[in-house]
């Protein structure tokens, strides 16, 4: 399969008041075509600064030092180095070909919009093009028919409108439309994009499994329950069919009722769309069941890559294997992982999960294990392989 | 990192926070040193009252015998606004300590218990913040009769009921707090939850609005003694100083400044406490404001 | 095995408020009508979805707020809870029920008797980044119990403090520090030392894992073990995740919006689940195992406001099985097998 991300060498540090937290460091990972890739790992151990570092936006203080994302454009067969794109660019990206969705639902809707308002908002953003191309076929069909008086009186309005929205259609930026937009009456008669977004919201809905999406569309956020909001999330998410849909620990607030019925939506949006996914949790068995791989973090760095079965049956890295035996599971006797979390502002060196590992050599105290293929599609950060 | 190390860091960053420090501690070492600084004549009983030299009304320039001059009835401009900062800091202090200690024992009877007795004090709380608030201490001093003391009292009838409400309506939200919840689970009496847990999260909004309002206690004092209504006459209280000067504010038509320095000095000493506490206010403000990354 | 812990018909309604004079015009059914016996020794576990009532059932067995109406029994003997029964049915409100449910029921107890309950039993919260005060020192939070209940006084304190650390596994050089300055597991810890601070015979536990890590949850939940075995305590343990009340707890009680709906052994309700809601939950609880992926059930629809609950079985709306009969009448809890309880008119 062909990799749609391709991330190298990433450093994300943050430099505190208190001294420098190094969030990710020198994390390699590639995200392929039409894959779910799940990231595990504890708290801290840099999940959420990943995501966010192949949108651009770490949150200040923090700063990517070094490396490099590439992403393949299918649309453009090109790859991009999102690092080195301008702000400009990098804008019509997010929310487009790359789009995210969090753990609150809540935080990431406008509370004074309706559900439907915002999810136009995304189309009539991103997609103004395909919209000035739906509105004239519209047009064009009413143009088509009918001989009767008021229409042949509203004919040189349509074959007008026609064209205006054919220069949307066409330009990037036209200057007709763009000075309508300014003028407040006038706004008015651009009304059809605004149709278009609408109607495009309402199927998007009903794609998400919205019960009721016309009624919904008219809602506002506090108006909806937890599980609802999070599939508004996710249709807005899915707005601009984007190739690679980032989920934040989508399920993290939601009960397991409605847990259950978003992996399934997951499921689905990925075989329908053929979309990258990569799906942040700590549960993991919410990884285990949406995740054809699972990456897992410990402390900024990735200790192993593999398949779902792969990790979860032949675990080979100690802090995974460690993780798994920490799961409780009926008829087994919980583990536990010996000492603390490494601290963020001073990681052990070497490896830095060797204060907790039972199986810890001397090399494994000054010298960072390197990730590399073990077997086939598995990748380990450990000097044990 | 310590409290008090974040606190001073946070105080030193920032210039108009350490001028505050610097104004305030001015003040403070004049009115420890007042009797150093602007020795009491001898044989003078009251260190309070200012001494005069005579009795005819014109006030006089800077001189040898008096540094600063003397305001109207010849009372000695210097030894009054250095005995003045004794006054400001006690009339400050008392007022705010005891408008303070009523706004906690009510505001948390009120915000804790809730029911019928926070309606009540609630409704007592609106019925003296609906009047104008010098008109009342006005009347209340004149019913009391004029003096520091009846001034003082006036202040706190004032001045308490926003503090009640202030903390009150702080106490409503740490109430519900879940570590307020546990402690009442360990089966503390709520005595103790208010005292041990509740207060300690909830005090310090009112603690910065008393630092910024010490200036405003001493600003109103001031109001009132210029009324007349204050300190009895010659008493060093920068208020009555400013009242002395009403007179003067305008020297004679060839040379309107002549008596600037009556009007002047006093002026400066009570804009200068004023603004020293205001600005150490908002540093207390910026300094315990939880949205401050201290972790 | 006698019963330490016994509510009955417990419900806790929270009023709703509305118009300009903030009058009650509906109440939110949190708790509704619950009746359950927790033995001595026991570790049941208390599962369900968010909101269905388990915190404020926790809250008020612990009697943190006042029940609406039902009795909770405290270690009171079976027979003088029979007579209480009995007098009850009889339907007459003579001074002796009154006398009686005054010296044993926990709901009436007066508030200087339920803070001397509570040296016998603990309620530990759900998230251990709020449940401590911030201004508060780790010795004096947990040395609190003590002083409150004067336990121990002076030097003492200092000792049983730092032999509660020791015993929850945090080293007694902290003491001097302040919450904030410990992650999550070890304030948890320093939550669980202070409810054992006056040796209670039961502590419930809301959520104790929920804000915490995988590893540090099974840190905390092995702790909880091993203090269960060495103070002979009972537990009533509240959770979401049903594979953790799987493996750690003895008993399981299933709510749904408000009321229990199955009561079983773990082997019993997580195998052969008979209410139709517990089987979906189970269904929907994902399972670390990516062999196991296939065959959930998803259930549709959303869980209910227990403001506004559905009539009848408050399952029904999602009920694959409901009937006519479901949508009317609420299901009694019944004892279908050997210590299996249902609240279904068509157990699986
Ligand atoms: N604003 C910030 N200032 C300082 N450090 C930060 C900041 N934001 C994140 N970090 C640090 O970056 C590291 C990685 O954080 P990240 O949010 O990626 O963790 P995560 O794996 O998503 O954890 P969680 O499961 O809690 O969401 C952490 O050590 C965190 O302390
Ligand atoms: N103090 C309160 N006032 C009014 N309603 C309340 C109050 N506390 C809880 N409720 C309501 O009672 C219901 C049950 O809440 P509860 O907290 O017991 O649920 P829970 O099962 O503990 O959920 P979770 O898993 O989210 O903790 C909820 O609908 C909640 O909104
Ligand atoms: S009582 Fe009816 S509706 Fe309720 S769970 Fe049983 S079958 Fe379903
Ligand atoms: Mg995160
Ligand atoms: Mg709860």
């Amino acid at each position: 399969m062909e990799d749609l991300v391709r991330i190298r060498d990433l450093t994300v540090r943050f430099h505190t008041y208190e001294g420098v937290v190094y969030a990710i460091d020198d994390l390699d990972l590639d995200i392929r075509q039409g894959e779910t890739l799940g990231i595990v790992g504890e708290t801290g151990s840099g999940k959420t600064m990943t995501a966010l570092a192949i949108l651009r936006l770490i949150p200040y203080p923090g700063r990517i030092e070094s490396g490099s994302i590439v992403f393949f454009d299918k649309g453009l067969r090109s790859e991009l180095e999102l690092l080195k794109l301008s702000e400009d660019k990098m804008r019509s990206i997010r929310g487009c070909k790359i789009s995210m969705v969090f753990q609150e639902p809540g935080s990431a809707l406008n509370p004074v919009y309706t559900i439907g308002d915002q999810i136009s908002e995304v189309y009539l953003l991103h997609q103004r093009q395909e919209l000035g191309r739906q509105a004239k076929r519209r047009i064009d069909s009413l143009l088509g028919n009918g001989g009767t008086l008021a229409a042949s009186i509203k004919r040189p309005f349509w074959r007008w409108q026609s064209r205006l929205y054919n220069k949307i259609a066409e330009g990037s930026n036209p200057l007709e439309p763009r000075i309508l937009s300014h003028i407040p009456l006038f706004r008015r008669l651009l009304w059809r994009l605004k149709d278009e977004a609408g109607l495009l919201t309402v199927s998007m809905l009903k794609d998400v499994e919205i019960p009721d999406p016309d009624r919904v569309a008219g809602r506002y956020p506090h108006e909806l329950s937890g599980g609802m909001k999070q599939r508004a999330v996710i249709a807005m998410a899915l707005a601009c069919s984007p190739e690679l849909l980032i989920a934040d620990e989508p399920t993290t607030s939601l009960d397991v009722t409605i847990q259950a019925q978003m992996l399934e939506l997951f499921r689905r949006i990925k075989a329908d769309r053929g979309a990258s996914v990569l799906f942040i949790t700590h549960n993991l068995g919410v990884a285990a069941e949406v995740c054809d791989r699972v990456a897992v973090m410990y402390a900024g760095r990735l200790c192993e890559v593999a398949g779902v079965e792969e990790i979860f049956l032949h675990p080979m890295h100690p802090y995974t294997k460690a993780l798994l035996e920490a799961v409780p599971m009926p008829g087994k006797e919980l583990q536990t992982i010996p000492g603390a979390l490494a601290d963020a502002f001073n990681p052990p060196p070497g490896c830095r999960f060797h204060p907790r590992c039972p199986s810890a050599m001397p090399t494994c105290q000054h010298e960072r294990p390197k990730l590399k293929e073990v077997a086939k599609d598995h990748m380990v950060a450990c000097y044990l392989y | 990192m310590s409290d008090w190390r974040f606190t001073a860091r946070q105080l030193a960053k920032n210039p108009l926070s350490l001028t505050g420090v610097v104004i305030i501690a001015i003040f403070i070492i004049i009115a420890i040193f007042a009797p150093l600084i602007a020795p009491t004549p001898a044989g003078q009983l009251n260190s309070y009252m200012i001494p005069r030299d005579g009795y005819w009304a014109e006030p006089q320039p800077p001189s040898a015998a008096h540094i600063l001059g003397t305001t109207q009835g010849q009372y000695d401009i210097f030894y009054g606004v250095v005995w003045g900062a004794r006054s400001a800091f006690r009339v400050a202090l008392v007022v705010m300590s005891i408008t303070l200690l009523i706004g906690i024992v009510l505001g948390s009877l009120a915000g804790y218990f809730g029911g019928v007795l926070d309606e009540i004090l609630m409704r007592i709380t609106d019925i003296f913040l609906a009047f104008p608030w010098l008109i009342l201490a006005m009347a209340l001093v004149v019913v009391l009769g004029p003096g520091l003391k009846s001034v003082m009292i006036a202040l706190i009838v004032v001045w308490w009921p926003s503090y009640a409400r202030l903390i009150r309506g702080d106490i409503l939200q740490v109430r519900e707090e879940d570590y307020v919840e546990a402690a009442r689970g360990l089966g503390a009496s709520s005595g103790r939850v208010i005292i041990r847990h509740v207060l300690p999260n909830a005090i310090y909004p009112a603690l910065i609005m008393a630092s910024l309002d010490i200036g405003a206690v001493v600003l109103s004092a001031a109001a009132l003694s210029f009324l007349g209504l204050g300190a009895p006459e010659g008493y060093a209280d920068w208020g009555q100083m400013t009242q002395f000067a009403q007179n003067w504010i305008v020297g004679p038509l060839d040379n309107p400044l002549k008596y600037w320095y009556a009007v002047i000095i006093p002026g400066l000493f009570i804009l200068f406490f004023v603004l020293g506490w205001n600005l150490l206010g908002d540093a207390f403000r910026d300094i315990f404001d939880p949205r401050l990354a201290r972790r | 095995m006698d019963t330490l812990v016994d509510i009955r018909r417990l419900k806790k309604h929270f009023p709703i408020l509305g118009g300009v004079l903030r009058r009650p015009v509906g109440a939110v059914k949190a708790v509704d009508g619950v009746s359950l016996a927790i033995k001595r020794g026991q570790w049941l576990g208390l599962v369900g979805e968010s909101g269905c009532g388990k915190t404020t059932l926790a809250k008020t067995l612990i009697r943190l707020w006042k029940p609406t109406s039902g009795h909770i029994y405290f270690d009171v003997p079976d027979v003088v809870k029979a007579e209480i029964e009995m007098l009850e049915s009889q339907d007459k409100n003579g001074s002796k029920l009154n006398s009686l449910l005054k010296e044993n029921d926990l709901g009436t107890f007066s508030s200087s008797r339920v803070r001397s309950f509570h040296r016998r039993a603990q309620l530990v919260h759900q998230d251990p980044f709020t449940s401590l005060n911030p201004r508060m020192k780790i010795k004096n939070i947990v040395a609190e119990p003590l002083k409150i209940h004067h336990v121990l006084s002076g030097h003492a304190v200092e000792t049983a403090v730092e032999e509660l650390l020791d015993k929850v596994g945090l080293s007694s050089g902290q003491l001097e520090r302040y919450p904030h300055q410990f992650s999550g597991g070890q304030r948890q810890r320093i939550a669980i030392a202070r409810a054992l601070a006056t040796k209670p015979e039961f502590i419930a536990f809301d959520e104790p894992t929920s804000a915490l890590d995988v590893s540090v949850q099974a840190q905390i939940l092995n702790l909880l073990k091993d203090l269960k075995r060495e103070f002979g305590l009972t537990y009533l343990y509240i959770t979401h995740e049903l594979l953790i009340a799987e493996s750690v707890c003895d008993y399981i009680a299933v709510m749904y919006v408000g009321k229990v709906v199955e009561m079983g052994k773990p082997e019993e309700i997580f195998h052969t689940p008979r209410h139709p809601y517990s089987q979906s939950l189970i269904a929907a609880t994902p399972v670390p195992d990516p062999t196991r992926r296939v065959g959930r059930i998803v259930l549709p629809g959303e869980v209910p406001s227990p403001a506004n609950p559905p009539p009848g079985c408050h399952f029904n709306p999602r009920c694959s099985r409901a009937s006519d009969e479901c949508r009317e009448f609420e299901p009694e809890l019944k004892l279908i097998s050997n210590d299996h309880y249902v609240a279904c008119f068509y157990p699986l």
